[in-house]
């Protein structure tokens, strides 16, 4: 069977693409956890993609390892350890509001797109379309990193810019040895894991996980 | 020539009858999926009827353009139909009369004289809802414009029938980021222009909290029924385009006889369904979005469309 490979991986880039501005759009954190959701869901996709076109099998099992954390494990590691906080809030704090973040996102998208040509990476597989997105979905979220001044919308922002990282990545190297693309993958669950405990202890002690107001450290029983 | 002329008649009639069908499919839709019965799909016929046999009552202190709006309103649509696919493949008599820019301003002129129809009146409401609606309307015109012109640029045309040719040419151009971004994009401008949640709710009664439907609050008899009938081919007009023209020319016919139109009215109704059943799964699983809230949703709008375009000019 001849699948349309390139044309359904331009689907999936393109799809990855909205969901890094949907997740910079969006007031609830819930919302966001959604969109990363379908970004990671896209990202497999074209991962898997990647890997029928070029025909290096690890990239299958990095797709497979991705599909089973991504979307699945951390969402669910992060209702476990933050659900207060993931519940509590309706609307997510941030520095600048959403219309002038949205045309930031797209300077940075513009950015990328004129930026992406100028890279010495001419071989990458499918380069064409995953290097400016994957540089795009790169800067967008670490804009939403910026911009967001609770923990776990940070969180999700520092989720972005690591699928981004990995888009690119088995763009230019799809050769790379599966170790290498696990470890990554794992650290992802690790990072949920520590922040996540992180936020929970921090707003039990504190009340609040907005960074800009923690300004001194504080120690427990000490008034 | 004659049958260009016979096949521009046919997808006058198609809009101008099943317009009132599509919007009562629409209602019967979003009532099932709320499990509740729901009025017949004929119902907006049964409306229009009444409308239309009922006498009218204009406001001795208003003008005549509350008069002449009813008739732009319900004009506006007709005259874009003549300029796009509807039904067939090929351009028609009128094809080269307008492109997609006339398009738009053909029914541009239709909401602007409805406003102009709403301040007239005096009514309060009328005037806030008119503001509203030019609220949503200008923040909607650049996304028209960015969809418009990057179709225009790829396919090289600005005529809506050779510009739909591109995007189906192969498989890559059907699944390229940009057309998955742009159709998005047009979907969210379909939902903003003819007032359906989660801009505005179309079926909400309360005045303070109209934004499209407070327009028409001063009409009756005649005039309101063309006003709704103006409506609802304004939401058939707008959904044509973006089947046949942004989505894919897929089932329209081909051949110049009566039998492939025959078939391209039923073929255009599957997609048609189809649609309206993507329109009742976003009003069904969406609240309506605070006032000020709208130009946040048109705003990403509009940013889906810019990347759209990036994705789709700047090329290596």
């Amino acid at each position: 069977m001849n699948l349309p490979i390139a044309s359904l991986n331009g689907l999936a880039t393109g799809l990855f693409l909205l969901s890094a501005f949907g997740s910079l759009a969006t007031r609830q954190i819930q919302g966001c956890v959604r969109f990363f959701r379908l970004q990671s869901f896209a990202l497999a996709a074209s991962i898997f993609l990647l890997a029928m076109g070029t025909h290096v099998s690890d990239l299958v099992v990095v797709a497979v390892v991705d599909l089973a954390l991504k979307p699945l494990l951390i969402p669910w590691l992060l209702k476990r350890y933050v659900r207060g906080e993931l519940f509590r809030h309706r609307e997510i704090e941030q520095l600048l509001n959403i219309p002038s973040s949205l045309l930031i996102g797209l300077f940075l998208t513009l950015t990328a797109y004129l930026s992406a040509p100028l890279l010495p990476l001419p071989s990458a597989a499918m380069g064409q379309i995953n290097l400016p997105i994957g540089l795009a979905g790169l800067l967008v979220g670490v804009y939403t990193l910026a911009v967001r001044v609770e923990a776990l919308p940070q969180l999700i922002g520092l989720f972005g810019v690591e699928n981004a990282a990995l888009l690119i990545g088995v763009a230019v190297a799809p050769n790379l040895p599966v170790v290498a693309d696990m470890a990554f993958a794992f650290d992802m669950v690790v990072i949920a894991v520590v922040i996540g405990i992180l936020t929970r202890i921090t707003h039990e002690r504190v009340g609040s996980t907005e960074i800009g107001a923690m300004r001194a450290l504080k120690e427990v029983g000490i008034e | 020539m004659a049958w260009s002329l016979v096949a521009n008649a046919a997808q006058l009639l198609f809009v101008l009858l099943f317009a009132p069908l599509v919007a009562g499919v629409l209602s019967r839709l979003r009532e099932m999926v709320q499990s509740r019965r729901g009025p017949s799909v004929l119902q907006p016929y049964r409306d229009l009827r009444k409308l239309f046999a009922k006498g009218e009552v204009i406001s001795e202190y208003c003008s005549w353009i509350f008069r002449i709006t009813p008739y732009v309103v319900f004009v506006a649509p007709l005259f874009v139909t003549a300029l796009i696919p509807v039904l067939t493949d090929y351009p028609l008599f009128l094809a080269f009369m307008g492109d997609m820019l006339g398009g738009g301003f053909v029914l541009a002129l239709g909401g602007f004289f409805a406003t102009l129809a709403a301040v007239d009146t005096a009514n309060p409401y009328g005037a806030m809802g008119a503001s509203r609606t030019r609220m949503v309307g200008f923040l909607a015109e650049p996304i028209f414009m960015i969809v418009f012109f990057t179709v225009s640029s790829v396919a090289q045309t600005t005529i809506p029938y050779i510009v739909q040719k591109h995007w189906t040419s192969s498989l890559d151009a059907f699944f390229a980021p940009s057309h998955v971004l742009l159709m998005i994009a047009f979907f969210m401008l379909i939902l903003a222009e003819t007032g359906r949640i989660p801009v505005d709710n179309p079926s909400g009664h309360f005045e303070l909290a109209m934004i499209d439907e407070s327009k028409n609050l001063e009409y009756s008899g005649t005039s309101l029924a063309l006003i709704k009938w103006g409506g609802q081919m304004k939401l058939l007009v707008l959904m044509c385009i973006f089947l046949n023209v942004l989505v894919s020319p897929w089932g329209l016919a081909t051949s110049k006889s009566s039998s492939a139109l025959l078939l391209a009215v039923a073929l255009v109704w599957v997609k048609i369904a189809l649609l309206l059943v993507a329109i009742v799964a976003v009003e069904s699983s969406l609240a309506k979005l605070r006032l000020f809230r709208v130009s946040e949703f048109l705003n990403a709008a509009f940013v889906t469309s810019v990347v759209a375009m990036m994705a789709a000019l700047l090329k290596f």
